[in-house]
């Protein structure tokens, strides 16, 4: 931008013109933590869509001559009391864990958002009935209203994702978007340009959708990349209560729950590496959230 | 005072009847046949036949007007029902695992404040200092580690070092003290390691945020000794959000006991929850949920009234 000064006129330095930073560059130098946090995610991302690649073994072969083995240059993480390899696992479980918590966490902050900007527009008998509900929700550990929602809606299987175990982990997330959707629909509502587009006689479907929900995607993405993280770790404590995710299917928290207790001492890398890859990625998703709250809007701290 | 505190005990009344009509609801709305699902986790055959005979069993085939006033009815004189499952009453089973859940629940509370408020309060004196950063790594990590992980690392630990477990089955602290804190300090400290780190990080931005008072500049400038300055001006009123966060992740504890009495089995509110959600018994999860709601408005109340006592702005309210 700064590499042809005018002829005339005092010179001025290079540097003395002001440059529009590079998002990214500022992003990094601003938050290095959150660029910490997301270079983890890309990494689990590799994991989840280079599986196949990645992963040395099948995650489902069995193999009676390798049970239990510890860490090896062959079986990295050792292998489980049916002779799998827990890394290969490890690598195919971070596609259970991504595409559940990621489809999940969206869902829910979506019903959220679209949720909470109805109730902020409208106001009223419609606030009031819809505040009244999240408050409810907002009273229970979202464990527990995932338990519920588990209990009430069974399983059912679509494209090899259990489609009502994205509905009870994205349900608790519901209540929190919608808050704070309301609480920006509010200020919003008082602008003049919503004023401008009621007196133009639009319906109150398109004002709530083109004027008011496309205000209120800073906080929304701010809360789904830590929804994200919450619906990571709420579906491995479901998987390991036995709620959720079921055998076969490679999943951190199901490695961890049924028989793999009894393995305490003879096998306790069955257990420590699937906690890390939990931790690991719960804790590069909170990062990466906490600081893009802090770099695209500062107000919500706290 | 007591005007306040007859206000806020009688808005309590409102709020339980909203939450047991919502849990009527929720059971009976969704898409999903609630007998079908529980059939199906009987491992039974679902007949039309099997479905009408287990409706009928749970009184289902009746208007939903009728089923709604004899729920009512029976909750103002405090029967839960009976689980579908055991065939016990619903009060019986809870009151049966209650205990062990609230000792556990005590404890860890313990364990939070008397490790998370001191932890927080270093931390915000001494801003950006190897302390600090200590704290603030551990409590970044309280909120990433699964509690059940971190329950079977415990586990783990006792086995490597004392090569000892902790007996299985519950003994009153009345009857054995050793043998009942011997066991269940374990999952209290894995359910209070993530309320700590919650604790501690609520103490420490509240001390930031009143350090930067003016009443505290003014404490300084008319030379009260720091010591005075921190434990009169500062801490006691960064003290109020602190002990709203202690009472919800109090109320929220069964979040975590849900996990964690899996991992250490223990039999308590968190794993009958379990257990009555694999089962699909409706009942049971109905009682365990408005059981979960009251305690959570009970522990509201608690809270506003140590805010009343704390903060005299409240009460004249």
């Amino acid at each position: 931008m700064a590499t042809t000064a005018p002829a005339a006129g005092p010179v001025i330095g290079a540097d003395a013109i002001p440059q529009r930073p590079n998002p990214i560059l500022a992003f990094i130098k601003a938050q290095p933590l959150g660029f910490v946090g997301f270079l983890i995610v890309l990494l689990y991302f590799a994991f989840a869509i280079g599986a196949p690649w990645i992963a040395p073994f099948d995650p489902e072969a069995v193999d009676f001559a390798a049970m239990l083995s510890g860490p090896s240059l062959e079986h990295l993480f050792g292998t489980d009391q049916y002779g799998r390899d827990v890394f290969s696992r490890l690598v195919y479980g971070a596609r259970t864990a991504l595409s559940v918590g990621i489809i999940s966490a969206l869902a829910g902050c979506s019903a959220g958002a679209l949720i909470g900007a109805t109730s902020g527009y409208f106001g009223g008998m419609i606030d009031t009935i819809i505040q009244r509900i999240v408050d409810i929700m907002l009273s229970f550990p979202i464990i527990v209203l995932a338990m519920v929602v588990v209990a009430v809606l069974g399983k059912k299987m679509l494209l090899g994702i259990d489609v009502n175990l994205i509905t009870a982990i994205a349900i608790p997330m519901v209540p929190k978007m919608a808050r704070i959707a309301r609480s920006s629909t509010l200020s919003i509502a008082q602008m003049p340009y919503i004023d401008a587009a009621r007196a133009a006689g639009y319906s109150h479907a398109r004002i709530v959708v083109r004027h008011i929900l496309p205000n209120i995607v800073a906080p929304y993405l701010i809360m789904t990349t830590a929804f994200i993280a919450q619906a990571i770790l709420l579906e491995a404590s479901l998987s390991f209560l036995g709620l959720g995710v079921t055998e076969p299917t490679p999943a951190w928290g199901l490695m961890l729950s049924g028989t793999s207790a009894d393995f305490y001492k003879a096998a306790p890398w069955m257990i420590l590496f699937p906690g890390l890859a939990i931790t690991l990625a719960v804790f590069a998703f909170n990062l990466l959230g906490d600081s893009l709250r802090d770099w695209l809007d500062p107000k919500m701290k706290g | 005072m007591l005007g306040f505190l007859l206000r806020r005990i009688l808005l309590v009344i409102p709020t339980l009847i909203g939450v047991a009509v919502a849990v009527f609801f929720l059971i009976r709305i969704v898409p999903g046949d609630v007998v079908v699902v529980k059939l199906r986790a009987d491992g039974a055959q679902v007949t039309q036949d099997a479905i009408d005979a287990e409706r009928k069993r749970l009184g289902l085939d009746k208007p939903l007007a009728v089923q709604f006033t004899d729920y009512m009815l029976g909750l103002a004189v405090g029967d839960l029902g009976k689980s579908l499952w055991t065939g016990e009453s619903v009060a019986k089973e809870i009151a049966i695992r209650f205990p062990v859940s609230f000792q556990v629940a005590i404890m860890a509370t313990l364990i939070a404040v008397l490790i998370g408020v001191p932890l927080g309060i270093l931390s915000g004196l001494h801003r950006e200092s190897w302390i600090d950063n200590t704290v603030r790594v551990l409590a970044v990590s309280g909120l990433a580690i699964p509690g059940f992980w971190l329950g079977m690392l415990i586990i783990l630990m006792l086995l490597a070092v004392f090569n000892w477990l902790p007996k299985i089955g519950y003994v009153s602290i009345f009857e054995d003290p050793v043998a009942n804190l011997t066991a269940l300090i374990w999952p209290a400290l894995s359910v209070g390691y993530r309320y700590a780190a919650v604790v501690a990080r609520m103490m420490r931005s509240a001390l930031l945020e009143v350090m930067r008072e003016d009443y505290v500049r003014t404490a300084r400038a008319k030379g009260v000794f720091e010591r005075l300055v921190v434990r009169r001006h500062a801490v006691r009123n960064a003290l109020l959000p602190v002990v709203t966060v202690v009472g919800l992740e109090f109320a929220f504890l069964i979040g975590g006991l849900v996990v964690t009495e899996q991992v250490f089995n223990l039999n308590g509110i968190g794993k009958l929850f379990v257990d009555a959600t694999t089962r699909g018994d409706f009942t049971l999860i109905q009682g365990l949920v408005l059981l979960i709601a009251t305690i959570f408005v009970i522990v509201n109340l608690v809270v506003d009234i140590l805010y009343a006592y704390l903060d005299p702005r409240i009460r004249l309210q």
